[in-house]
């Protein structure tokens, strides 16, 4: 019964919060979102539900950049975040998005984190024509669906078959692989994505493809595929999956006596894939990642030292990483329109070019995607080691 | 060379199925139950050797041991409250129960500790590598054989040189008779539960060792292949499960191996519903009239 008093007293505090907190936020935006000395920047982030860690990591990054760019404000005026929580469902970011369009006119947006949440804003950004930009939605479908561009969508992260082409890239390059195989996960566009992509640029680098080998998630056995993969010889795997089975399939491999290396995507990157395959199998392999914190870059570093003055000591994740280049992309828009007009910031945002960010240096290309250098990631007993940047 | 390795990648996958088929045999003989939950105390057995080598601290064996008392008490657990009751109903009630216990205790795990995978130490059993002749054996592959092939012998011994196996054999021929003659038919059907449900744990840690990751739906595919090794072998015969368990696993090897990888689980089904139209009675039955 006491519980139950207590969460009824809870509810309506945050209600009655939530109610002030609306009529301060409309109070003020009776002024259209460029005038005064503060710019609103919509925030429509998963901080709550299934996907809220990357919805806070993200708003983490953001919050940090935004109080590094209000030090000396944009032109004098200050970027002031107005969030909501979309709580990890696309209706929920739909009404976000219309909430922050009309009762708040905010000058920009900034989220969602995922793609499905991302695309669920498109129609109401490009009625309203309020740029949009996710900061880690990795679909081409966000920025350009059915033939046709969206035009006051961006986004920070860069796109799914993208990390297919750099890995292509890599393998020539720096492992000097003349031929390659690629094992996908046939249940996973993700995975069917990167490498289409990286079949093309191998290709088109003069290597050769010698096997094709596809499994589905959740399978276990990998040693029958991969005994068949050993004997095409390749000097290079392409893996573009998840961790669960790209941790299982390298541990086989290497008991199957397949050591050359091993290639994934983003996909890869979680704790439990040095849990399943063991440190030793690892050796010799390595993901595109959109970022490292041990990369040696001295903007990166002093990124890394400020998130961790902010955040008690902890270390910076891409999503952070994202968050913090978005505020970036977005303020330096801003600087460049010389207003905080929705069609103006749109327009700077078109046009950016050499942008150097924490996670590359952003050129946008006429899809909206950013072109940006990724980061290889080693693994060398089982820790994510800085190999190398890649420009595509 | 090639076609060699791949016999022992299927041999190692295949000792895996007939453990876990010895179990789906010996309960058919007896009741005539196709126990459906079978796959999922294969996967309890597998949490419980983690959870024995990771939080106790043990090594191999007694983990595997632990693992198989815990899986014959379940086991039994399962028997005495869900199929005993229905013993005398149609034999649909029955399977429909055994399909309900499965889900049981699939979500029922879920809601327990969460779906995430979990891993098994890398260390728990050597891995060396032989290489023979430019076949690299696994040490681990060969432990698992060995380890299938003992359990299996033992299993051979109690069913024809034991007190209990005796009763087991008798009442899987005629249960009313065998009551007739002072058997205690429900221990009986207990202790089979027991046995098989002890192997399912064996099998559990063993693929836990080989295969690393480990979930609480792990059970359902296995269990399911393991049904079609003991139907491929004949249901109710063991050393048919035994056979079939490592025809299965080399049939899918060689599937894979002919580059065929994502028909590996629909072959072993074509093989199921192939093996039901010509030989029913499986590669070890006896050709008798009976309705399945």
């Amino acid at each position: 019964m006491k519980k139950k008093k207590l969460a009824g007293a809870f509810l309506s505090l945050t209600l009655a919060a939530g109610v002030l907190a609306g009529c301060s936020g409309s109070g003020s935006s009776e002024k259209s979102s460029g005038d005064g000395d503060t710019i609103k920047i919509g925030v429509n982030l998963e901080l709550s539900g299934g996907v809220a860690s990357y919805g806070q990591s993200i708003a983490e990054g953001l919050e940090l950049a935004t109080a590094e760019i209000n030090k000396e404000g944009i032109d004098g005026k200050k970027i002031k975040l107005i969030k909501v929580d979309n709580k990890s469902e696309a209706s929920e970011a739909t009404s976000g998005a219309i909430k922050l369009t009309s009762q708040d006119q905010v000058a920009a947006i900034v989220g969602a984190a995922t793609s499905t949440n991302s695309i669920a804003q498109v129609q109401i950004a490009q009625d309203n024509k309020v740029p949009v930009i996710s900061p880690s939605g990795t679909s081409p479908e966000i920025t350009f669906s059915k033939d046709k561009l969206n035009d006051y969508i961006f986004r920070t992260s860069f796109i799914d078959p993208f990390q297919g082409t750099v890995a292509a890239n890599f393998a020539t390059k720096e492992i000097k692989a003349k031929s390659a195989a690629i094992y996908i996960d046939s249940a996973s566009d993700y995975s069917k994505g990167l490498a289409a992509a990286f079949k093309e640029q191998f290709e088109k680098n003069g290597g050769k493809i010698v096997a094709e080998e596809a499994y589905i998630a959740k399978d276990t056995d990998f040693r029958s595929t991969l005994t068949r993969l050993k004997s095409a010889k390749p000097d290079f795997i392409f893996l573009p999956g998840y961790y669960e089975e790209a941790g299982l399939i390298v541990k086989q491999a290497r008991e199957t006596g397949l050591d050359v290396p091993f290639m994934g995507g983003d996909g890869w990157d979680s704790p439990k894939l040095v849990e399943i395959a063991g440190a030793k199998a690892l050796n010799n392999t390595f993901i595109t990642n959109h970022y490292s914190s041990g990369d040696p870059d001295e903007k990166i570093q002093n990124f890394v030292s400020a998130f961790k003055a902010k955040y008690k000591d902890k270390s910076p994740d891409a999503f952070n990483a994202l968050g913090y280049d978005t505020g970036y992309f977005l303020a330096d828009a801003i600087k460049r329109a010389g207003s905080a007009d929705s069609e103006k910031i749109k327009e700077a945002l078109e046009k950016t070019a050499d942008l150097e960010l924490v996670t590359g240096t952003f050129t946008l290309d006429e899809k909206h995607n950013p072109i940006k250098s990724a980061t290889i990631l080693e693994f060398k007993e089982g820790k994510q080691v800085f190999n190398t940047k890649i420009n595509p | 060379m090639e076609l060699i390795q791949q016999l022992i990648n299927g041999i190692s996958l295949g000792s895996i199925y007939a453990l876990i088929a010895l179990g789906y045999t010996m309960v058919y003989g007896i009741v005539k139950l196709i126990n459906f939950a079978h796959g999922d105390v294969f996967m309890v057995g597998s949490f419980v050797g983690f959870y024995s080598i990771t939080v106790l601290d043990l090594s191999f064996i007694p983990a595997l041991l632990i693992s198989m008392t815990v899986c014959a008490l379940f086991g039994v657990l399962i028997e005495r409250i869900a199929y005993k009751p229905l013993r005398n109903a149609t034999r649909i009630a029955a399977l429909i129960t055994a399909i309900g216990v499965s889900l049981l205790i699939e979500y029922g795990f879920i809601y327990l500790r969460g779906a995430q995978p979990e891993a098994y130490p890398n260390d728990v059993l050597p891995t060396e590598k032989f290489n023979i002749f430019g076949v690299s054996i696994n040490s681990q592959s060969v432990l698992i054989f060995g380890v299938a092939v003992v359990l299996m012998i033992i299993l051979q011994i109690i069913v024809h040189k034991s007190k209990i196996g005796k009763a087991m054999r008798a009442v899987s021929f005629d249960a009313d008779a065998a009551k007739l003659m002072g058997i205690n038919v429900d221990n009986t059907i207990s202790a089979t539960f027991a046995i098989g449900s002890a192997l399912a744990g064996a099998a559990g840690v063993i693929f836990g060792i080989y295969y690393i990751k480990i979930e609480p739906l792990m059970g359902v595919l296995p269990g399911l292949k393991a049904f079609v090794a003991a139907v491929l072998g004949g249901i109710g015969i063991i050393p048919g499960a035994m056979v079939g368990g490592l025809l299965l696993g080399v049939i899918e090897a060689l599937v894979s191996a002919a580059g065929y990888s994502l028909w590996r689980d629909a072959v072993a089904f074509v093989v199921l519903i192939l093996i039901l139209i010509f030989m029913p009675q499986g590669l070890f039955g006896k050709n008798k009239k009976e309705k399945v």
